[in-house]
């Protein structure tokens, strides 16, 4: 375990994602890890970029690399799906095929393919923190309902790291360390639609109609995400669903970071709590402004 | 009379036979050596790529159909399909292929193409999407989600704008639209490096 | 040291092959060069060699010329090698006085530059006639064959060798590790494509297998070791003990009546944990041996010492059972061995995306085999694990085949049995049924009829692999059923079919042991793990180790009628062997010098045969004739030099090199 990581946030947890960054920066404070960012990151190109050009795709990831090893860093906290899935693409393909490493020939990230690991803190919780350590942390019980971990696909697919491609638990398992009820449901990896939301509208929505529907149907009371995309897209439109198909989900849509973060006593503004868009009702409930701690270990 | 009037309008009789002269297998083959498409002739068009597709649905062709008109050197047909378009990339095809072959990457290769053979509908806003995600990270180093989307927007549809004004107004009471472009120090440094690799 | 013995007297005849070689390489120029060699006497060319007239001119030659050393310069020695010693031999001629030269395959069909073809070959003859002269006279050893045979296994393969060979009048131990025997198929309800009743034809054989007089059967035991070499195999056989004595039980069961347990808990193998069992038991009605088993894991009075043995007492003055049994050690020799230790199906937790282990009404085929059986846990009704009737049934065709994830062969018998299953589960239950394959392979006999009677039986055929078994629901048609969507490729739409139960149709693996198992008879296994075969076309029974065959799935899936075929051909290997009553050992055998010998063991262990062995009180290595294949390792590793061979004695060699390097 590291006492400093590398953290490259990515665009989205700068804007939409706002949240995140703020209940991970909270949680890992908590748990005295520290995330150093990336000096003048770049943006990771996401699915856009290597739907133009292949080597300038990689190379948006190469550079980044570069500037992580030079700072001397071992490990890089990635929080975004597609930023972490662009980063591990790079260093896979850029050792299976040597015309991609022949793009990057050269420069600092040549060396950095092998030296830095990509890490998402869903696995550096369950891998370096350990689920002994966090509930040894925790203040405060759950009081919200069942939850369903919503895991996405560029977490797991297609590489298999952070967690298993087909039904995956860590999520589950690092919420439930702290009491959280989690359900099982067979959609935990099934696409959002990612951008899809803001070209082909109606498709997208319909992806997380689904999602919500299937969560909702398996008696879940809010979905927990890992990907700043996903948690936009399956909170943005629950209105606008409403008004298609009369049904109403009102249901909370949280990062993981979020309610670890609560469970071990950071407060809702620090936890970005406040930004949610749907199922505010329920966020107000399970964690109120003002709160008693709860000793759980006496 | 009128029934039958309109089974003819809206049933598509154009002549729909493919000569094999119009295969391109060269093209084929070129396709099949790019990093990530190895696997391509080795595919057996069982339909789990399709079947697992959560797009597919709304695909004109389909994973498994774009590989086989790939294969047979339908050039034209895959490069100008909507299907490689709608692919959201969640790999759900590649890691079910009994073949293992990286579909996704079939397919990112040839929106690349596509891309470059200007063999998309001009107003489509995928890929208008992606060019102008390309061209701001190529000018700023990062990307702004509120320029990213109004700049497509005005591209394909601006009245889209209109009725995504509700979802912005909700983004903005939560504090997540930065109105902002954010640019990194070292633009420069990006650029030629993004020079001396580009394909285009 | 060899030394050119005495009077050299070499016959030199060039084949033309037909075109195949005067084509390319100049026959007559080569015919006249050889002439002009030393200690070459006669030297012709002839249009086939290895026709009747073309050996009858070299034995003649032989005789007339009293010719001592021939070299044939024609095709592979893979080919007529065998012939050229035979002419040799019929010239009253040591076969061994032979050098083939290969101007075929190495010369004239690799090349179109003839005056290059030519020279090569003037220079390979030229090698041959000096190393022929170095040829000794060798003789063949005979190794004789021990008329008994082992079969491993006592599946329909094991049976029906066994069977064939007892019959022939020969001594057969049949082992096998279950407590009975029977296999796979005891556990099938009816064989395709006649749907004839499994147990109804495997039973009487079963029986047979008891009666026969030829044949010890020993069950719940295993093979651990085997020493030798063909025709002389010293195995020992591992036998656990059963807690009931074979020659005192009477078959009456009434100790399982007995038992303390009056419900049954522990889960059936037999019936795929759908059923249980006692902790003794049989497993199942037309076991044989009808003797029950003890299990010690599951016992009473072996885990806690506190039972009142109520079978004890039931089986009275018969004292049957012995709870003081030991594990006991048989060895035997045998001359031949045939291995026919089945398959192990593909375990369907392997691909989670279908469900199984997770949704309780998604089933593997060998599950399904015992629910539509007549004496299986449900006596033949197909129930859910809910007690429901299925009114609509997926089956999923290629579960853990043609994947590179999993498995990347064929099974082969899914489809067939897919079929079977889809009319057994149609007529128990009138249930709408799918089947969902990526190709139909139906080619045996009566297997594309069979597929044309479910197609006219209304069972819907699918063509796609289904991606995923889910229980998310989209509406209420789908609630509280699974969910199987799938890409229908031919009608060309994306399918959602909700059912209430799923059939895994699971591939075929080689056992879970199989590494350990080849190892132990000295054979090797394929890439897929199943073990291998001397030649896929040629010689599908053999293996690379004289005297062990193979038969049935051990060697590769297939069906009921190959499996006995090939049980069939491998007891008439072993038949061959043992009628012949010897087989002859290699002439190129390696043998150590013991004088020069030193004993430092590096080429024992390099012996991919294991033919090397150590003599402890001389501490010198020793070469076994009749295992040694000619491989030449260990005359290669020894560093004293002290170990040789025969047909490649270093002499020899050095000659032919000479002969290549100097221009005559």
């Amino acid at each position: 375990m590291a006492a400093t990581y590398g953290y490259f946030p990515g665009c989205s947890l700068k804007g939409t994602g706002a949240a995140y960054e703020e209940s991970l920066l909270t949680l890992f404070r908590l748990l005295d890890l520290s995330l150093q960012e990336l000096k003048d990151w770049n943006c990771c190109g996401a699915t856009s970029y290597m739907s133009i050009d292949e080597n300038s795709a990689f190379g948006l990831s190469a550079r980044n690399l570069g500037i992580a090893h030079e700072a001397g860093h071992r490990d890089l906290v990635t929080p975004c799906s597609a930023c972490y899935l662009v980063l591990r693409k790079t260093q896979d393909y850029a050792a299976k095929y040597p015309q991609i490493a022949k793009s990057i020939e050269g420069s600092p990230a040549a060396a950095a393919l092998d030296a830095v690991k990509i890490r998402h803190p869903m696995e550096l919780l369950y891998n370096d923190v350990g689920m002994a350590r966090i509930k040894s942390k925790m203040v405060r019980k759950w009081k919200g309902g069942p939850v369903a971990c919503y895991y996405g696909c560029q977490l797991v697919r297609p590489f298999a790291e952070a967690d298993r491609a087909h039904d995956p638990t860590r999520m589950d398992e690092l919420l439930r360390a702290v009491g959280v009820p989690t359900v099982d449901w067979a959609l935990k990896t099934k696409c959002c639609g990612g951008s899809l939301t803001g070209t082909i509208h109606e498709v997208g929505v319909r992806l997380n109609y689904i999602l919500l529907k299937e969560a909702a149907r398996k008696g879940a009371k809010a979905i927990v995400t890992i990907c700043p995309l996903c948690q936009y897209n399956l909170d943005a439109y629950q209105a606008e669903i409403r008004k298609e198909t009369g049904e109403a989900f009102d249901m909370p849509v949280l990062y993981f970071t979020q309610i670890l973060g609560w469970a071990l006593g950071g407060d809702a503004k620090s936890l970005g709590l406040g930004r949610a868009i749907s199922g505010c009702g329920s966020i107000k409930e399970w964690f109120p402004k003002r709160t008693q701690e709860v000793e759980v270990h006496a | 009379m009128k029934k039958l009037k309109a089974f003819w309008l809206s049933s598509d009789m154009r002549r729909k036979m493919k000569f094999q002269r119009e295969a391109d297998l060269q093209w084929a083959q070129q396709v099949a050596e790019r990093p990530g498409c190895e696997g391509l002739f080795s595919c057996l068009q069982c339909g789990t790529c399709s079947g697992t597709c959560p797009l597919s649905i709304y695909m004109d062709f389909g994973p498994r159909k774009i590989i086989s008109l790939v294969r047979e050197g339908f050039r034209e047909e895959a490069l100008s399909s909507q299907t490689i378009w709608l692919c959201a990339s969640c790999y759900s095809c590649a890691v079910h292929c009994p073949r293992q072959i990286h579909i996704t990457d079939v397919m990112y290769s040839l929106k690349r193409e596509a891309i470059q053979q200007k063999l998309y509908p001009k107003r489509f806003p995928i890929p208008v999407l992606a060019q102008e995600f390309y061209k701001m990270v190529r000018r700023y180093g990062r990307s702004s989600e509120f320029w990213l989307v109004l700049r497509m927007a005005l591209r394909t549809n601006p009245f889209q704008l209109l009725t995504m004004s509700g979802t912005g107004w909700q983004l903005m009471r939560t504090g997540r639209l930065r109105l902002g472009q954010d640019k990194i120090e070292n633009v420069k440094e990006l650029q030629s490096q993004m020079a001396g690799r580009e394909v285009r | 040291m060899l030394k050119a013995n005495g009077d050299i007297r070499i016959g030199v005849y060039v084949c033309h092959c037909g075109t195949n070689i005067a084509a390319v390489v100049d026959v007559k120029a080569l015919a006249a060069y050889s002439a002009t060699l030393p200690n070459v006497v006669v030297s012709r060319e002839y249009k086939y060699l290895c026709s009747d007239p073309g050996q009858d001119m070299i034995k003649q030659d032989i005789l007339d010329l009293k010719l001592n050393r021939v070299v044939v310069a024609s095709c592979s020695p893979h080919l007529h090698e065998q012939t050229f010693r035979n002419a040799l031999a019929s010239g009253d001629l040591n076969p061994f006085f032979l050098q083939m030269v290969n101007i075929r395959e190495q010369d004239s069909w690799v090349t179109t530059d003839k005056p290059a073809a030519t020279q090569k070959a003037q220079d390979l003859v030229r090698a041959a006639a000096r190393r022929v002269a170095f040829n000794e006279s060798l003789e063949r050893g005979r190794i004789p064959i021990n008329p008994a045979v082992m079969v491993v296994g006592g599946g329909i393969a094991g049976i029906h060798a066994a069977l064939t060979l007892a019959n022939a009048g020969k001594k057969v131990y049949l082992v096998e590790r279950e407590p009975t025997i029977g296999g796979h198929m005891a556990q099938f309800d009816k064989t395709f494509p006649t749907l004839d009743c499994a147990a109804c034809i495997l039973t009487p054989k079963m029986s047979s297998v008891k009666n026969h007089k030829n044949i010890t059967l020993w069950t719940y035991s295993e093979v651990t070791r085997v020493d030798g070499y063909v025709g002389n195999y010293k195995v020992k056989v591992k036998r656990l003990p059963r807690y009931v004595q074979e020659d005192l039980c009477s078959g009456c069961l009434e100790c399982l009546k007995s038992c303390v347990f009056k419900e049954a808990k522990v889960p059936d193998e037999f019936n795929m944990g759908l059923a249980k069992r006692k902790p003794i038991y049989i497993p199942f009605p037309q076991a044989v041996p009808l003797v029950p088993v003890i299990d010690p894991e599951t016992c009473i009075q072996f885990k806690s010492g506190k039972c009142k043995k109520t079978c004890i007492e039931a089986c009275g003055d018969r004292h049957a059972i012995n709870l003081q049994m030991l594990e006991t050690t048989e060895e035997v020799e045998v001359g031949n061995i045939i291995l026919a230790t089945g398959f192990k199906a593909f375990d369907a937790k392997r691909t989670p995306d279908y469900g199984y282990g997770l949704y309780p009404n998604v089933y593997t085929a060998l599950e399904v085999e015992r629910l539509v059986n007549a004496s299986g846990p449900t006596g033949g009704e197909v129930v859910l694990r809910d007690g429901r009737t299925p009114q609509t049934v997926g089956i999923v065709h290629c579960v853990g085949s043609r994947d590179e994830n999993t498995n990347r062969w064929c099974s082969r018998v899914c489809c067939m049995y897919s079929l079977k299953l889809a009319h057994l589960i149609k007529e128990h239950t009138g249930a709408e049924v799918f089947n969902f394959y990526i190709d139909m392979r139906t080619p045996g006999k009566g297997f594309e009829e069979f597929y044309q009677k479910l197609l006219n039986e209304r069972v819907h055929f699918v063509r796609g692999r289904v991606a995923e078994v889910t229980d998310w629901a989209m509406d209420p048609s789908e609630e509280n059923k699974l969910v199987i969507r799938v890409e229908d490729t031919l009608a060309g739409l994306v399918r959602r079919i909700p059912v209430d139960m799923v059939v895994l149709s699971t591939g075929l693996e080689p056992q879970a042991d199989a590494e350990q198992v080849r190892r132990m008879f000295n054979i090797t296994c394929a890439s897929g793990g199943f073990f291998l075969e001397r030649h896929p076309k040629l010689a599908p029974v053999s293996t690379f180790t004289d005297g062990v065959f193979l038969a049935g799935c051990c060697q590769g899936p297939k069906d009921i009628p190959d499996t006995v075929a090939q049980a069939g051909a491998a007891a008439a290997e072993a038949l061959a062997l043992i009628d012949a009553g010897f087989v002859l050992t290699e002439p190129n055998a390696a043998y150590v010098l013991e004088e020069v010998c030193s004993g430092c063991k590096t080429c024992v262990p390099m012996c991919p045969f294991s033919a090397v062995e150590f003599l402890l009180e001389e501490k010198k290595a020793r070469v076994n004739p009749a295992m040694c294949k000619g491989c030449g390792t260990c005359v290669a590793a020894c560093p004293s030099g002290s170990i040789h061979q025969h047909l490649f004695e270093d002499q020899q060699i050095f000659e032919e090199i000479e002969g290549i390097l100097t221009n005559a």
